[in-house]
């Protein structure tokens, strides 16, 4: 019968017919489309700033801290004894295969004096193998020497806001600082990290952990990071550091294992729902969006009567007459959709000019979605009137004016 | 040919029953010419309408070109619209938004005719109206006249058997009307079966038949020639305003 084509060129004949009027009523659409794709941005936006804090040290990490945590709660604080995640844990966990590198860590804050200047800064307690599980690089001299990592050795790496501070531009390799009043020897300068998760690397010096237990009064560290080779030997690793440190704790689990993989696969769910509630909130102006289309398309058909009548009287079938109205409701929602789309990518830039920090990612598949929902839209609200105009006696229509 | 049986319209109007066409039958053979006059509420609209295919009859038979009409459904009775007859009415009915040419192509689009083939018989329908020139104009740029040759155009454009006219001059002057009278007769001369409703005594004593209605019922069979000069022999009552409509 009638092609789609030929549809499509009556009904956009129509809408364009009554440029102002159709412009106004797809402006609903345009808004709710252009709220939901620069709320989708500012979501996504923020899910990769996040996970990308968290994968710059790698994707093949894990983290073991002491207590257990089952579903919730404080570990350690209510119920059972935990005993100590000592460097002789790390030592064992080394030793397992797959595992390519551990960095037992302790911190805290301490003074850090050198030439007459100084502050309190983060203090790091970790091992050599600490570049390598961090992905974070020495810039200058060496990271700390591959020692035992019972021996306190008096040696610092500075973070290079620190060196800038205490040093300036002269080199710092082989002077002393005075960390919490110990002399320590400056070995190396690490290269620029910046914030990570809220701690200044760069604003950070590291030591040898057996210093910083010793320095802090710690008798356990407060974390051991691993990095294994691959994603194949994940579970393997998991498992064989589960089943040491449960015997060398006696029997107990009373540690934590969290394997960066899952604490981002988490977080990805967390912020995917948090965008997602955005959109759906942004989404409800589609609606109103869809009562304005209702509307006017309700308004014309009653304005269409003897048009309607002729194409009744030169042998349109009822289902025509129910097309062109839905094709046209269709139209005008699309029309919307587009104009949304370009709002919400043109608010979306012009955010990010104006907040360079905000982070704003437009994902096209949102763009897409919001273009199908308001299609979607316009084709129900389009139902209504459409069947109200194949209900017209075409004898009334044609004597209607 | 149109055969009329027994037809009969019934409305009720607040739980009475009011007949707009009673017990009508009538014969109107391929290519005759007749026109319908009579009062307003005489039933020539819900005549005419019924032979259109507009409407159903309550009762009776229909046939046209041999197939009962009567009962068939929307659908069907859009077909045989579309294939087997041309309207003309006298407020026009041209779309504003379309030119002259997509006007009179329109009924092809509903009929599924490619659209090149479209192009080329709405010209030849046109020229043939001797609008040709007039083919992007739109209806706003086209005097009444003018409008009303691009309706028949319209009518004629899927080469149906039967021309329906409704007031065709009603809204025309003279000469306009004269000219309009004297395509849809060339028409009719060249084979189309044409019926013209009117008030106009003038256009009634054209036709070779005149069916006279009053009452939902013919009273009277004339040919146009024993049709009175000057008044209609109903004239009294009603005058057309009520009845028609204006463009």
């Amino acid at each position: 019968m009638m092609t789609l084509r030929d549809l499509l060129v009556f009904s956009g004949g129509a809408v364009l017919a009554h440029r102002v009027r159709s412009a106004l009523s797809l402006l609903g659409i345009a808004i709710g489309v252009g709220a939901v794709i620069l709320l989708t941005s500012i979501g996504e936006g923020t899910r990769y700033y996040i996970l990308s804090q968290f994968t710059q040290f790698g994707t093949n990490l894990l983290a073991i801290n002491p207590g257990k945590i089952k579903t919730f709660g404080v570990p350690g604080v209510l119920g059972g004894t935990t005993h100590k995640l000592t460097l002789e844990d790390a030592e064992v966990v080394k030793r397992i295969s797959g595992v390519e590198a551990v960095v037992p860590m302790a911190m805290g804050m301490g003074r850090v004096e050198a030439e007459g200047l100084g502050r309190s800064i983060n203090i790091f307690g970790v091992t050599s193998d600490m570049p390598v599980v961090w992905r974070f690089a020495v810039a200058q001299g060496s990271f700390l020497p591959a020692e035992d990592v019972h021996r306190a050795v008096p040696v610092v790496v500075l973070g290079p806001k620190v060196k800038r501070e205490l040093f300036g531009d002269r080199n710092p390799l082989g002077q002393v600082v005075r960390i919490v009043g110990y002399r320590f020897r400056v070995v190396g300068v690490m290269e620029v990290k910046g914030q990570v998760l809220g701690f200044d690397l760069d604003d950070s010096v590291y030591i040898p952990v057996a210093n910083a237990m010793k320095m802090f009064n710690l008798d356990e560290v407060m974390e051991i990071d691993v990095a294994y080779v691959s994603a194949q030997v994940v579970d393997r690793v998991v498992e064989e550091i589960r089943r040491l440190l449960t015997d060398r704790h006696r029997g107990t689990e009373d540690f934590t294992i969290t394997t960066q993989t899952a604490m981002l696969e988490v977080l990805d769910d967390v912020m995917r729902v948090v965008t997602l509630s955005a959109a759906g909130i942004a989404g409800i102006s589609l609606i109103v969006g869809a009562i304005g289309i209702l509307t006017m398309m309700w308004i014309s058909v009653g304005e269409r009567y003897s048009e309607i009548g002729l194409l009744r009287a030169i042998g349109a079938r009822p289902r025509q007459i129910f097309l062109i109205f839905l094709f046209e409701s269709m139209i005008l929602a699309m029309l919307g959709g587009g104009l949304g789309v370009a709002l919400g990518v043109t608010g979306s830039l012009l955010l990010t000019m104006v907040l360079p920090g905000l982070p704003v990612y437009i994902d096209e598949q949102y763009l897409l979605i919001s273009l199908l929902v308001a299609t979607g839209t316009g084709l129900l609200s389009g139902v209504a009137p459409a069947r109200r105009a194949i209900r017209i006696d075409p004898v009334e229509a044609l004597h209607a004016e | 040919m149109i055969e009329l049986q027994h037809i009969a319209k019934l409305y009720e109007v607040g739980g009475q029953p009011i007949y707009a066409l009673r017990d009508t039958s009538e014969t109107i053979q391929s290519g005759e010419y007749v026109a319908i006059v009579g009062p307003s509420g005489s039933g020539k609209s819900t005549l005419l309408n019924i032979i259109g295919c507009l409407l159903r009859p309550s009762s009776g038979a229909y046939v046209l070109e041999g197939q009962d009409v009567s009962q068939l459904d929307d659908h069907a009775l859009s077909h045989v619209r579309q294939h087997n007859i041309g309207f003309i009415f006298q407020s026009f009915h041209l779309l504003p938004r379309l030119t002259a040419l997509g006007n009179v192509a329109l009924p092809m689009v509903f009929a599924g005719v490619p659209s090149a083939e479209r192009q080329a018989r709405a010209l030849d329908a046109l020229e043939s109206v001797g609008l040709a020139d007039r083919a992007q104009h739109r209806p706003s740029q086209l005097s009444v006249g003018q409008r009303q040759r691009t309706v028949i155009a319209r009518a004629i454009i899927m080469h149906p058997k039967l021309l329906l006219a409704d007031e065709p001059t009603g809204n025309l002057d003279t000469s306009s009307g004269q000219q309009v009278m004297e395509l849809l007769e060339l028409l009719n001369r060249q084979g189309l079966t044409l019926l013209v409703v009117s008030h106009d005594p003038n256009v009634a004593r054209r036709a070779k038949r005149v069916l006279v209605l009053a009452d939902g019922q013919i009273v009277k069979r004339l040919t146009g020639a024993e049709f009175p000069v000057s008044s209609m022999p109903f004239s009294q009552g009603k005058t057309s305003e009520d009845e028609t409509s204006r463009c």
